[in-house]
C-alpha cells in the first residue's frame, strides 16, 4: 500500500482544492471545503478502494492525511 | 380498569426484536397484555429480549427477513395475528456518489423487500386476522426530510410509505389496518461505528426543538396506540414523532 497513491485517492474527494495542497502531513481538517460530507466520502473511498472499513470516529481521532493512512494499513 | 389502549390476549409479530426499537417496543407491548412472537437475526441478543418479557405466552424465532427463505421459514409455524410490527432495518451512511446496485439492494432487502414481502406471505397464508393492525417503522428520512449519506435509507422509507397506502386501501374491506410511525433520530446505537462520529450526533441532537434524541419507548408508545383497538379508525396514516424536528 503507497501512501502516494493514498493521498491521490484522498485529493480527489476534493471539488475546489488543487491537489498540490495534499502530502502527508496535510492537517485535512483545515482545508477550507472539508466537511462532514468529505469525510464520509473519504471513508466509502477507502470501502471500494481499500476494501477497509473505516468509522467517524477514525477521521476524528485523525490530524494528518499520514494518521488515516495507517489506520487503513493496519486495518487491512 | 378502562384503557382502550389496551393489548391484552392480542397475539403480536415484532422483527428486528433484538435491539433498539423493535426490543423497546416488544417490551412496552407484553406490559400492555400482548402475547409476542419476537424475531431478529441475533439468537443472544433476541433472547435478552425474550427474557425481559412480561407475561406468558411468548415465542421467539431466529429469522433473517432480507431473504425469501427467511420469510418463508418465519411464517411456517406462526399462529394467527391481531397485529405485526415491522421494526427489522439496516442503515450504512455513504455520499450517493458511491451508491451503487449492491449498496442500494443491501438497504432495499432489509428495509423495503423484508417487511413488504413479509406481510405479503402474511396475507397469502391468512396469518392476518381480520380486525387486526400492521404498522411499519418507517422515518422522517425518505417521507418527510434525509440526511447527509442518507439517500439509500431514505429511498427504501420513501418506497415503504408508498406502498403502506396501497396495502391500506387493499386491505381497508377486511378492516386491517395498515399504518406506519416516521420517527426521527432514536437513540439505540445504529450509527456506532458507522460513518458518522459521535461529534456529529453531539451536534445533531442539539438540532431537536424538544431538546433530545427519541428513545425507543417513545416508538413504542405509538406503536401501541396502533395496535390497540383506539386507532380502529386509523388506517394508511404515519404517525410523526420527532421531538419537533421537522418543524425548523
Amino acid at each position: 500500500m503507497e501512501i502516494q497513491k493514498f493521498i491521490e485517492d484522498f485529493a480527489a474527494q476534493f471539488e475546489e482544492t488543487d491537489s498540490s495542497a495534499f502530502s502527508n502531513e496535510t492537517i485535512f481538517r483545515n482545508i477550507e471545503e472539508w466537511s462532514s460530507l468529505t469525510a464520509m466520502s473519504i471513508i466509502a473511498m477507502v470501502d471500494e478502494e481499500y476494501k477497509v472499513s473505516l468509522t467517524g470516529n477514525d477521521i476524528r481521532k485523525s490530524i494528518t492525511i499520514k494518521d488515516i493512512f495507517e489506520i487503513v494499513k493496519s486495518k487491512k | 380498569m378502562y384503557n382502550p389502549f389496551t393489548l391484552r390476549d392480542k397475539v403480536i409479530l415484532i422483527t428486528g426484536a433484538s435491539s433498539g426499537i423493535g426490543k423497546g417496543i416488544a417490551i412496552e407491548c407484553a406490559k400492555m397484555g400482548a402475547h409476542l412472537v419476537i424475531t431478529g437475526r441475533n439468537s443472544e441478543r433476541l433472547n435478552e429480549t425474550f427474557n425481559q418479557l412480561e407475561g406468558q405466552d411468548h415465542f421467539q424465532t431466529i429469522a433473517d427477513i432480507s431473504s425469501d427463505i427467511g420469510i418463508a421459514s418465519l411464517c411456517e409455524n406462526l399462529p394467527p395475528l391481531d397485529g405485526v410490527v415491522h421494526v427489522a432495518g439496516v442503515v450504512k451512511p455513504k455520499p450517493f456518489q458511491f451508491i451503487n446496485r449492491t449498496e442500494l439492494s443491501f438497504i432495499m432487502d432489509t428495509n423495503f423487500y423484508g417487511p413488504v414481502l413479509l406481510t405479503n406471505v402474511l396475507l397469502r397464508k391468512k396469518r392476518i386476522k381480520k380486525n387486526s393492525s400492521v404498522v411499519f417503522i418507517s422515518s422522517i428520512s425518505g417521507t418527510l426530510s434525509s440526511f447527509v449519506g442518507g439517500t439509500a435509507y431514505s429511498a427504501s422509507k420513501g418506497a415503504l410509505n408508498g406502498i403502506l397506502k396501497g396495502i391500506a386501501l387493499e386491505l381497508a374491506s377486511k378492516n386491517i389496518r395498515v399504518n406506519s410511525i416516521i420517527p426521527g433520530m432514536i437513540d439505540t446505537g445504529i450509527f456506532n461505528e458507522s460513518s458518522i462520529s459521535e461529534e456529529d450526533l453531539i451536534e445533531d441532537r442539539k438540532r431537536y426543538p424538544l431538546g433530545r434524541y427519541g428513545k425507543p419507548e417513545d416508538v413504542a408508545f405509538a406503536a401501541i396506540y396502533l395496535l390497540s383497538d383506539a386507532s380502529n379508525w386509523v388506517t394508511g396514516s404515519n404517525i410523526l414523532l420527532d421531538g419537533g424536528y421537522t418543524l425548523l
